[in-house]
């Protein structure tokens, strides 16, 4: 993009780090964040998979009802044992009971796995929506958002956090549900089975309980720090390998090295940190549970001693306290993939709720042909509020004009395009296609009537033909290869291992000039009414550019046109150039009319005219 | 193996962890068979025991408690500090790559494995080495405790520990598979993403943001597939080895009868009851430390995934090597001796049969139609890539002779797009090596020999201004001309520019080489090029088409000798003279 500094990317003195967050909502991140907002935000989230989360819930908690059921049948059975040993063994009933135990641990299984496989697989579905929703999102949000976010932290949201989500959010809920209802049951069952030895077993684990919510709440600014180092290493990471080649060359790996092992160091001390904090969670429920059991041994002997309960008290409440004692280290995991669940949802709905361009569907389609006439009126705009890079620009375009936008490099050129396909809004003034303010259409309309291409050619992975064609549907192999020949890249692509069928991968054999040649060459299959070349053919050769320039006047005939060039001979022939300085419009004319002046564009053209004269 | 990213300070953390441990377990262990005593003693009914034996044991409990929480801190930090080792690892591994082999990984996949692959890593020490150490030893030690006391009881228990062993072996088997394809597929989600970002002004031109969303949801769709097929596989094992440790529970009590009403006495029976309940405990703690070895098992195949990707990275020897000379002098001068470049797997040289020669302190330019291997030959000057046969000398000396560090402390190069970093323009201008020498005032000059300082003068802060990342707040010319800048401020002697005047408009190309040509004539200029005004004042210009020189000489000479030179000037000049 020429000139200007983008809205938000505000240039500012020191080295903050700002590629973290991007836009408005980067203040959010210096105040505390709020745990349970970014979990209700994600509970509204899941819409249809409430249900099967819920369904998951249920299971759990059926199973869990039911597994504490089966300490009752043990005690039953040691207490028929126990006397057995005083009389006879009543064999039978030990066995009846051993087959109803059995029944009952059964189903449980049936549960429990049932829940297991609801509960994982709704949550990778939501993970997935996640990212499909994300991926949208980015369709979504104006371009400025990207002017001033790192392109890691959004990847990173799309994947780490999304993946934590996968990995977290349905089991959070159901282990937790499990968790609930079976201290739940187990205290009810205890209590009923004999409340003085159940009075002194919930003591331990409701004090785990409150000693592990202190941890947590004290844990949870290590998660903070530790995602904002991951994501400050994802930064530099990605930055310095794609500049590898400068990189090397001008011996700065040491340097980056130096900041490396300093956000290495950082990260390893919030790694640690957050890492001890949950790890003693654990440590402490797995004591509550020696807790327990030594407390049962100890006062369940005296209980005997008095008389009170029979042996099998102690075998139900064994097991007991150890189910009581599970369900705490799994409520204690759960807090703790809450915790990680609530930071990555955060970073999640930090972008997804940021604010959207405007919703158009209430706008009329445009229906019709396109003329393409094409009017500014007094268009104002700044990328950064009170730095107006375009003052009351004014201009209007006929239908079938071929327009050239010159001007020094920072004269708001590429700002005027951007503002005529509306990828920015006008801050005031108008800009009108055939009469109509383009601000009463849908910007996928607008889009509709232009074929772009950029200074910067943009190529995905997949085959040529795919690059070529891209969305446009209905495109046979002839048009194809035209618009290849046409171009001159079509004997290249054939020299390639498949013809039109190879894969393009990142940068891999294809100059700068040939990529630049595809897109000229999709711009050609795309055959819209308007087209916009943005310093298309910078990357060419003259040769090339010669040859192509053919192409380009059979593509833009009759067509209102765009184009922006530094080498002013591929605009000579333009109906008209516009010559733009720091924002204005400083002379419009043919390229006769303009050198007749001897104004601004003859110096221009002359600074590389007198360089050719003598030849 | 991980363990290769272990110094003395990680294998001294495992031992101390192991110590802590073995103690712990210990400790645990002792608390169940008070209960034999226990037993003894209400049967006699001696309180006082039964309170001794309760102290002791809370003893028990708390030293269990102390020495889990020391331990668990030696492994966090053993788990941090492995995890910086590797990601240190691989950023030196990775610095010394050229750039084909940062093209073979693919930048993204690199991204990758430096981050997320680790923190896969270290997830599973913070999580697994707890586990793979305790519960090793809390099954050997409980199975010893158990041993002797039942045969039938025991085999109860070794039932249950085959069952959740075949259970626990199928799943893992079958989903590791599956768990390997999670990253890989992981990457193509990436890649997808990047391109949306990366793409945004063009899918948006082409309303093609549906399209692209079909694409990105064909990724993210086999990616839920691929790890819905894992779960379905995994899900089973979990509450199977519930149900497993209810069993034996169980079934201990239930053989329990046989074997209790089978002993002779009513004292024995009495003990043997006792033993069951103790048994019963140590029975819980085997199969709890198999269930848990069964879910650390469930996240090792992904961790494995991304400690081979790491091992990819770190294992790959770099295709280019520092040479033994360090010798950072010489005037500047080139030459190629018969040098010849084939890019790996191309079916063609891009150069072939380059032989010439720069003079310290002239200026060489390189002209050719795109893809004639312009870049080609200047990257092989900066060592970028090996030329394939033949020589390239820097300073008389074979390129390959130099450490990296010699060979580029004397260039300046600009490439063809302009690389910007996040920092300051004057961190951007005064980068890399040597820029500890440079003060404002040589920063000031280069960005002004580079015409960068009108407009570094109307930031807001000036020089202190932040770039964002790649320069996303400046325009294409201005990032080039910082980026020439950057070049400048290392008062290189030899000076590289790769097609960079480009995204200049004609009078900013002109001023910028008038200056250039002022304040740098004692380097040698290596300047690409496709408009033939902007070199035609160079001591000597090279034609390449194809990747071999078809001319060389002056302007002049090559306006007489050579076609191709004649025929560019032609269509160049022709289009302004009209």
């Amino acid at each position: 993009m020429t000139g200007d500094t983008p809205k938000g990317g505000k240039l500012a003195a020191g080295r903050k780090e700002t590629h973290l967050v991007g836009g408005p909502r980067w203040s959010r991140w210096e105040k505390p964040r709020n745990f349970r907002e970014s979990i209700l935000t994600l509970m509204s989230y899941l819409g249809g998979y409430r249900w099967a989360i819920a369904l998951g819930v249920a299971l759990a908690m059926l199973g869990s009802m039911l597994s504490v059921i089966g300490p009752q049948y043990l005690k039953g059975i040691s207490d028929l044992i126990y006397e057995g040993i005083a009389g006879t063994m009543d064999t039978g009933a030990v066995t009846s009971m051993a087959v109803a135990t059995l029944g009952i641990y059964g189903i449980v299984l049936v549960f429990e796995m049932l829940e297991k496989y609801t509960i994982q697989a709704t949550s990778q579905k939501v993970a997935n929506r996640l990212r499909n929703d994300l991926s949208e999102k980015i369709n979504r949000l104006p371009l400025n958002y990207y002017d001033n976010s790192s392109t890691g932290d959004i990847m990173s949201r799309l994947t780490n956090d999304a993946d934590a989500v996968g990995d977290q959010c349905g089991s959070a809920f159901s282990s937790m549900a499990t968790a609930v209802t079976t201290l739940v049951g187990c205290t009810v069952m205890m209590f009923y089975t004999n409340p003085v030895l159940a009075a002194a077993c919930v003591i331990p684990p409701f004090s785990g309980f409150v000693i592990m919510r202190m941890i947590i709440s004290r844990s949870h600014k290590y998660y903070r720090t530790q995602s904002k180092n991951l994501g400050a290493m994802n930064g530099l990471v990605e930055e310095t390998y794609r500049a590898h080649g400068i990189v090397k060359t001008y011996g700065n790996y040491e340097n980056c090295r130096r900041r490396f092992v300093e956000i290495n160091e950082e990260l390893y001390v919030s790694s640690y940190r957050s890492r001890f904090m949950s790890s003693t969670i654990p440590q402490v429920m797995n004591f509550m549970g020696n807790l327990g059991y030594i407390l049962v041994c100890v006062v369940g002997s005296m209980l005997i001693i008095r008389g009170d309960i029979t042996y099998g008290v102690i075998v139900a409440f064994i097991v007991y306290v150890r189910m009581f004692n599970l369900p705490l280290i799994m409520l204690s995991e759960s807090f703790i993939s809450m915790q990680t669940l609530a930071a990555s949802s955060e970073r999640i709905f930090d972008l997804l709720l940021a604010p959207e361009m405007d919703d158009e569907s209430s706008k009329e389609p445009v229906t019709g042909e396109v003329h393409g006439d094409v009017e500014f009126r007094n268009v104002t705009f700044g990328y950064v509020e009170g730095v107006d890079v375009i003052h009351d620009f004014s201009m209007r375009v006929e239908a079938g004009q071929k327009i050239a936008i010159v001007g020094p490099t920072g004269a708001g050129k590429t700002t005027i395009i951007n503002l005529l396909m509306r990828f920015y809004e006008v801050d005031s003034g108008d800009i009108l296609i055939d009469g109509r303010s383009t601000k009463d259409m849908r910007r996928r309309d607008v889009h509709d009537m232009f074929s772009m291409v950029l200074q910067d050619p943009w190529l995905f992975n997949g085959t040529v033909r795919e690059n070529l064609v891209f969305n446009r549907t209905c495109v046979d192999d002839e048009t194809v290869r035209k618009a290849c020949e046409s171009v001159g890249i079509h004997n290249f692509i054939m020299s390639l291992p498949k013809g039109y069928d190879s894969m393009l991968k990142d940068s891999v054999g294809m100059s700068a000039g040939q990529r630049q040649q595809i897109t000229i060459a999709r711009a050609i299959i795309d055959n819209t009414p308007m087209i916009i070349f943005d310093e298309a053919t910078s990357s060419l050769d003259t040769n090339t550019e010669r040859f192509i320039q053919n192409a380009i006047d059979d593509l833009t005939h009759g067509k209102t046109t765009f184009i922006i060039a530094h080498r002013l001979q591929t605009i000579m022939d333009c109906d008209r150039i516009i010559v733009m300085d720091k924002g204005r419009i400083v002379e419009t004319g043919t390229h006769e009319e303009l050198l007749e002046r001897g104004g601004f564009y003859a110096g221009l053209f002359n600074s590389q005219f007198t360089e050719g004269m003598d030849i | 193996m991980i363990t290769r990213f272990f110094g003395k300070r990680e294998w001294g953390l495992v031992a101390i962890a192991i110590a802590l441990i073995l103690c712990q377990v210990w400790m645990d262990m002792r608390i169940p068979q008070y209960m034999n005593t226990i037993t003894d003693s209400f049967l006699l009914e001696r309180l006082d025991v039964v309170s001794q034996c309760g102290i002791e044991m809370l003893l028990c409990a708390f030293i269990s408690l102390g020495l889990a929480i020391v331990a668990g801190f030696v492994l966090s930090n053993l788990s941090a500090s492995v995890g910086r080792n590797i990601r240190l690892a691989q950023f030196d591994r990775i610095r010394s790559f050229s750039l084909e082999d940062i093209d073979r990984f693919s930048t993204d996949s690199l991204i990758t494995r430096s981050t997320n692959d680790v923190t896969q890593i270290q997830n599973f020490i913070t999580r697994g080495m707890q586990v793979a150490i305790k519960s090793p030893i809390v099954a050997i030690w409980a199975v010893c405790m158990i041993a002797g006391t039942s045969m039938e009881w025991t085999s109860v228990t070794a039932t249950g520990v085959i069952v959740l062993v075949v259970v626990m072996g199928v799943s893992v088997y079958y989903a590791s598979k599956r768990y390997a394809r999670v990253q890989w597929l992981t990457d193509n989600v990436n890649r997808a993403t990047r391109e949306n970002i990366d793409g945004i002004r063009v899918i948006r031109a082409y309303n093609a943001e549906d399209h692209q969303e079909s694409k990105f949801e064909k990724a993210t769709g086999d990616l839920l597939e691929n790890n819905l097929s894992a779960i379905r596989i995994m899900t089973p094992g979990f509450p199977i080895a519930h149900a497993v440790m209810n069993f034996v529970t169980l079934g201990i009590y239930w053989v329990g009868m046989g074997v209790i009403s089978s002993a002779g006495t009513q004292d024995a029976q009495l003990m043997l009851f006792s033993d069951m309940i103790v048994f019963t405990s140590y029975a819980t703690m085997v199969i709890s430390s198999f269930m848990q070895l069964f879910s650390i098992m469930r996240v090792m195949p992904r961790m494995l995934v991304g400690l081979r990707r790491i091992e990819e990275v770190v294992d790959t020897e770099p295709s280019i090597k520092d040479g033994p000379v360090d010798d950072q002098s010489g005037e500047g001068s080139i030459e190629f001796r018969d040098v010849s470049f084939r890019y790996p797997g191309a079916q063609r040289d891009a150069l072939s049969g380059i032989t010439l020669k720069v003079e310290p302190g002239t200026t060489l330019a390189i002209i050719g139609s795109t893809g004639s291997g312009k870049t080609t030959l200047v990257n092989l000057i900066a060592r970028l890539y090996d030329a394939t046969s033949g020589e390239v000398l820097v300073d008389g000396r074979d390129v390959r002779e130099y450490t990296l560090h010699a060979l580029h402390s004397r260039m300046g190069y600009v490439t063809q797009s302009a690389t910007l970093f996040s920092g300051s323009v004057k961190m951007n201008v005064n980068y890399g090596h040597g820029s500890e020498n440079r003060d404002d005032e040589d920063i000031a000059k280069a960005l002004r020999v580079a015409k960068a300082d009108s407009f570094v003068d109307d930031l807001p802060e000036k020089t202190e201004s932040n770039i964002s990342q790649h320069g996303r707040n400046l325009s294409g010319g201005q990032k080039q001309r910082i980026s020439i800048a950057r070049a400048i401020c290392r008062s290189p002697r030899i000076l590289i520019l790769d097609d960079t005047f480009s995204a200049l408009d004609f009078k900013t190309d002109l001023e910028l080489r008038t200056a250039l040509r002022r304040e740098m004539s004692g380097s040698t200029v290596v300047i690409v090029a496709q408009r033939i005004g902007t070199i035609r004042d160079a001591d000597r210009i090279v034609v390449l088409e194809g990747g071999r020189i078809v001319g060389i000489g002056t302007h002049d000479e090559l306006m007489s000798g050579c076609e191709t030179y004649r025929d560019m000037a032609r269509s160049q000049f022709t289009g302004e003279m009209q």
